[in-house]
């Protein structure tokens, strides 16, 4: 059961500013969507693997050689502020 | 008076030599210009797909391998949640439930005690941005970030609380770089940030069994800042506790100029990361096979070097453990050994003047202009009687600072030693003629006197006299 005291933690965490409509209001989607979920955990998983990933695929790699880089105005093209080479953001403790 | 002692567990970050991320095939060279070696993966643009690097995990394993540890079979890696600007997207990639590597262990010596300090867990994951500060982080008006580092190989390497002091947990430090800097897959550069420690600390009485509240301490980059920032926060919690206070736990950042550790966080929002698997990644699952080829690709670690040291060259369990300490100083020190086979004279001047003359001219022994054939040849004109000693640690030092080889240095400037009997003869002769007192005194009885003649001779022949015969000739002198 979701609290709206989880999704105040929660909006917190992804700094998100949430009203209290919409705290009552994610409240109550996050629970559907919650107890639509405990529906799949009625389902006889004893004899399934713990799952990773989805497909069945492993062991993806690469070779350690290095390629094309973005150039810097490219790479600073959606920063909101920028001083020099590099991204200007508010100072964060 | 009440016993404490502390319980220290540290976690270590180490950067891994490749060239390329962990994830994309942008560079990993150090100290390009801000923001030039990233690319849409790096920088958390929409739509792209992270892939590993196959020579990270290589490393991983190796790592893994040296430290003792087990080795997963299975390993994946997941997304920890936070918002920090270093992050462009908001999630670092890392292991959580399924590390590569976990169980290991290295042993420290101390006072002539080795003790087995546990490693819980190896993981592979990516490096965050820099941020730069003007000022410092408490004071700084606004940030500067630098995306060329995010997404550079890490290994974070998690230690058991098995150290009892600071001195236990910069040994730990420094074996771990060691093992790690043998094995070859990081450089192991405090001051570049290769190497990173973060130590947690709390502290106890001794012989209770339970663990007090600790701090994580952040921001040592040298051993010696380990070891104050440690002794420090020891303290201050012992002091804490005297007085009837209780420890809060939070993260405190060491502040070398002042030389104390500063509450970071006065609110500590909880580690909820939030892990999940990634889903842009695929699981990871390890050959034993492959496992045993990069086992027995390990060099001679540390330890083992150490062991050969003493069995092979019969030096002295001290020397042995400083030279093996950095694989720089034991490759230089075995191929001195390769052209004067005389371990415990190289290790003596390897342990003692070559270091103290690198020191003061701040060079690391990988960086220096003297070749090991050349340190050599130095202890091989001593041996021939060319040059004394004592000269030749003035040679050294011109050596040192040019790269010139010994025999010319002792030409050009005339140092060779004065060993001819009549020459030297001639000299004593005068030195004892100019001093008719110090004669004198020595006539009767005051052996001191002849140090000062000895001492006239030497200076009269700029150093270059063969002491042993200066101290026969002049005691030959005074008899008569």
């Amino acid at each position: 059961m979701i609290t709206k005291k989880d999704v105040e933690h929660v909006a917190l965490l992804a700094r998100l500013k949430l009203n209290e409509e919409e705290k009552e209001m994610y409240t109550r989607q996050l629970n559907d969507i919650l107890k639509y979920a405990q529906k799949l955990q009625q389902l006889d998983t004893d004899a399934v693997e713990p799952t990773a990933h989805v497909l069945p695929i492993k062991n993806v790699f690469r070779e350690d050689e290095v390629g094309d880089h973005l150039p810097n105005d490219k790479a600073l093209a959606n920063a909101p502020e920028k001083e020099g080479n590099y991204i200007k953001v508010p100072k964060i403790m | 008076m009440a016993q404490w002692e502390a319980v220290i567990g540290l976690e270590v970050h180490v950067e891994l030599k490749t060239n390329t991320k962990i994830f994309c095939n942008s560079s990993t060279e150090f100290g390009a210009d801000p923001n030039t070696h990233v690319c849409p993966v790096c920088m958390g643009l929409p739509g792209v797909l992270p892939v590993l690097n196959k020579k990270v995990l290589e490393y991983a394993v190796k790592a893994g391998l040296a430290l003792n540890c087990k080795i997963a079979p299975y390993s994946k890696f997941d997304r920890k949640n936070y918002y920090y600007p270093d992050l462009p997207k908001n999630y670092q990639i890392s292991q959580y439930d399924l590390p590569i590597a976990e169980h290991g262990y290295l042993d420290i010596e101390l006072d002539g005690k080795t003790k087995r300090i546990g490693i819980t867990r190896l993981h592979m994951e990516e490096d965050a941005g820099k941020l730069v500060h003007q000022g410092n982080i408490m004071t700084t008006p606004y940030s500067l970030v630098d995306y060329n580092r995010t997404g550079v190989p890490l290994i974070e390497i998690v230690s058991e609380p098995d150290m009892r002091s600071p001195e236990e947990a910069k040994a730990y430090l420094e074996k771990l770089k060691a093992i790690i800097q043998y094995t070859g897959v990081s450089d192991c550069k405090m001051q570049e940030g290769s190497l990173r420690c973060d130590a947690n600390i709390s502290v106890r009485l001794v012989g209770s069994a339970e663990f007090g509240t600790k701090t994580e301490i952040k921001n040592m980059n040298s051993f010696k800042a380990l070891q104050k920032a440690l002794e420090y926060e020891m303290q201050r919690q012992i002091e804490v506790l005297e007085s009837g206070g209780r420890i809060v736990q939070e993260t405190r950042t060491w502040d070398e100029a002042k030389g104390i550790t500063v509450s970071m966080r006065s609110k500590e929002e909880a580690h909820d990361y939030r892990y999940f698997p990634d889903p842009d990644l695929v699981p990871i699952v390890i050959d034993p096979q492959w496992v045993k080829e990069i086992e027995e690709s390990l060099p001679e670690l540390p330890d083992a070097r150490k062991k050969r040291y003493i069995e092979e060259y019969g030096l002295p369990e001290y020397d042995a453990a400083v030279l093996t300490m950095s694989k720089e100083m034991s490759d230089y020190f075995e191929e001195v050994l390769d052209e004067y086979p005389h371990p415990k004279t190289v290790s003596n001047w390897m342990m003692g003047d070559f270091s103290r003359i690198l020191n003061a001219n701040q060079v690391e022994i990988q960086d220096c202009k003297v070749a090991p054939s050349q340190l050599a040849e130095l202890l091989k004109l001593i041996d021939k009687g060319t040059i004394s000693g004592k000269i030749a640690k003035t040679v050294l030092e011109e050596m040192v600072e040019t790269g010139s080889d010994p025999g010319k240095i002792v030409e050009e400037k005339g140092l060779v030693q004065i060993s001819d009997e009549g020459e030297l003869s001639r000299i004593i002769d005068e030195v004892i003629a100019g001093n008719p007192k110090s004669v004198e005194d020595y006539r009767n009885g005051k052996k001191k006197a002849m140090g000062f003649l000895v001492g006239q001779t030497m200076k009269a022949t700029k150093g270059k006299a063969n002491p042993a015969l200066v101290n026969k000739l002049l005691a030959e002198k005074l008899q008569q």
